[in-house]
């Protein structure tokens, strides 16, 4: 499961664009959302520009 | 609740979109899932002059953070290649405040009659015997269905009116810029350039860019391509940067974004829906710059909105004007973009010295990109070779 880290997250909304999954993260304001559909692909970690999103070990 | 148009997404494209439907006398409403239009910025808000007095005759000065007279365009071997502002591209010209900018822009399509909501977040489309008929959303936290004949999907790289729709709108990690800026000050800025630094060393697969805001202001920003970033890489690139560029220099703000740079979508349309802007990737896959494309696009959906309603026809077949516009106006500049990035990522920093160096000797201060690139080709013709057909 992915781990958002809200006290870095700048809350740009780019990986969810990369996301193959479209349900499975949103961007609500600051807030980032995963949800249990995330695949743990971690193709969004590469993208935040702040490396605010971690793949859980 | 009911309306003709629901416009996803409150930036300039949605209400560029908004503004152009609501004038043709459609009821219009524009969403906006953050509470404030144009805040955080996530651009780095240059924009070439011509264009933008293209769709807005009147410019507002408080638009305008800085007039520039051009471009300065350093290889990684540091030579400087300077270029006037009505040549250097869609980018260059105008420094915009965007934060009052695209307020101001929703606020044009509120006096046109489109009804704005912030706060509200689409979580998904209505459908009715199998057709979309308007969207679900979240408005300060209670669900509020809003019927409508038409979704404009303008709700940016992260975009899910498409996906939901049926169009594919994943970007490959190749294919989004993952971009960090700073506005810092500095006496040291030159409020008459903007500044573009390329080099695999200094921003893989992209470049970095320091904007002028006027007193002694500047977004020093930087865009790498995902395919060569790593978590937190384009922080860490741009306050090494902003330390050697700027040592005096204070970060006063910070943002952070994502640009699509993936060339033409197959399709930007589906029954009862457009997307415009950066959800139908209508960024130049180059610069990164996006908001006069996405303007365009928005009051080409807008207008063909108004004529697909009056005909009764919301289908992905009535909606084709608006496929067949927007690919007339910008889909050739998209994909020659995207060729010329796809060839750039391949090159390295000496390559980049013996393409950009050269230059140094002629006299491109009047030249365009185009012009420049024929240059380059006309000098480097083995290496540039790829490029053949797009340089003719």
């Amino acid at each position: 499961m992915l781990d958002a880290n809200r006290y870095k997250c700048c809350y740009c909304g780019a990986y969810v664009s990369v996301c193959p999954t479209c349900s499975s993260m949103e961007l609500m304001e600051t807030w980032i959302e995963v949800s249990q559909g995330c695949k743990d692909c971690s193709v969004c970690t590469k993208i935040c520009p702040v490396g605010a999103l971690e793949a859980e070990v | 609740m009911r309306c003709d148009v629901v416009v996803v997404g409150a930036g300039p494209g949605g209400s560029m979109a908004a503004k152009a439907a609501a004038m043709a006398g459609l009821d219009v409403i524009m969403l906006e899932k953050r509470q404030e239009i144009g805040d955080p910025v996530r651009c780095a808000e240059g924009v070439s002059k011509a264009s933008l007095k293209e769709f807005l005759p009147s410019i507002d000065p408080r638009w305008i953070a800085a007039d520039v007279k051009g471009a300065k365009l350093y290889a990684p071997d540091g030579t400087c290649l300077t270029m006037s502002e009505d040549k250097a591209g869609a980018e260059v010209g105008y420094v915009l405040e965007r934060k009052v900018f695209d307020r101001s822009l929703a606020a044009e399509a509120a006096k046109s009659g489109a009804r704005i909501m912030v706060k509200t977040r689409a979580t998904g489309l209505l459908f009715k015997d199998g057709k979309i008929c308007g969207v679900k959303t979240i408005r300060f936290g209670e669900a509020l269905d809003i019927e409508s004949h038409i979704v404009i999907g303008a709700d940016g790289v992260e975009s899910k009116v498409g996906r939901w729709a049926g169009i594919d709108t994943t970007l490959k990690p190749k294919d989004i810029s993952t971009c960090a800026q700073f506005l810092v000050e500095d006496k040291s800025i030159d409020s008459n350039y903007c500044e573009f630094y390329f080099g695999n060393r200094i921003a893989p697969g992209g470049y970095i860019w320091v904007f002028p805001k006027g007193d002694n202001l500047a977004n020093v920003g930087i865009g790498i391509v995902g395919s060569k970033s790593e978590p937190g890489l384009p922080t860490k690139l741009i306050t090494n940067f902003v330390q050697e560029r700027f040592p005096k220099g204070k970060a006063v703000e910070m943002v952070v974004g994502g640009d699509p740079v993936a060339g033409v979508m197959e399709t930007t349309t589906a029954d009862g829906v457009m997307l415009v802007g950066d959800a139908a990737h209508h960024t130049d896959a180059l610069t990164g710059g996006g908001i006069l494309n996405a303007m365009r696009a928005g009051v080409i959906a807008g207008e063909v909105a108004a004529k697909a309603i009056a005909a009764g026809d919301v289908t992905k077949a009535g909606l084709k004007e608006y496929e067949d516009r927007w690919r007339a106006a910008i889909s050739r500049n998209l994909e020659r973009s995207y060729e010329y990035k796809e060839f750039l990522l391949k090159l390295t920093d000496e390559d980049l010295n013996k393409l950009l160096g050269p230059l140094a000797a002629e006299d491109i201060s009047k030249m365009d990109l185009r012009g420049m690139i024929r240059l380059m080709f006309k000098l480097n013709p083995k290496l540039l070779w790829e490029l053949r057909q797009l340089v003719v």
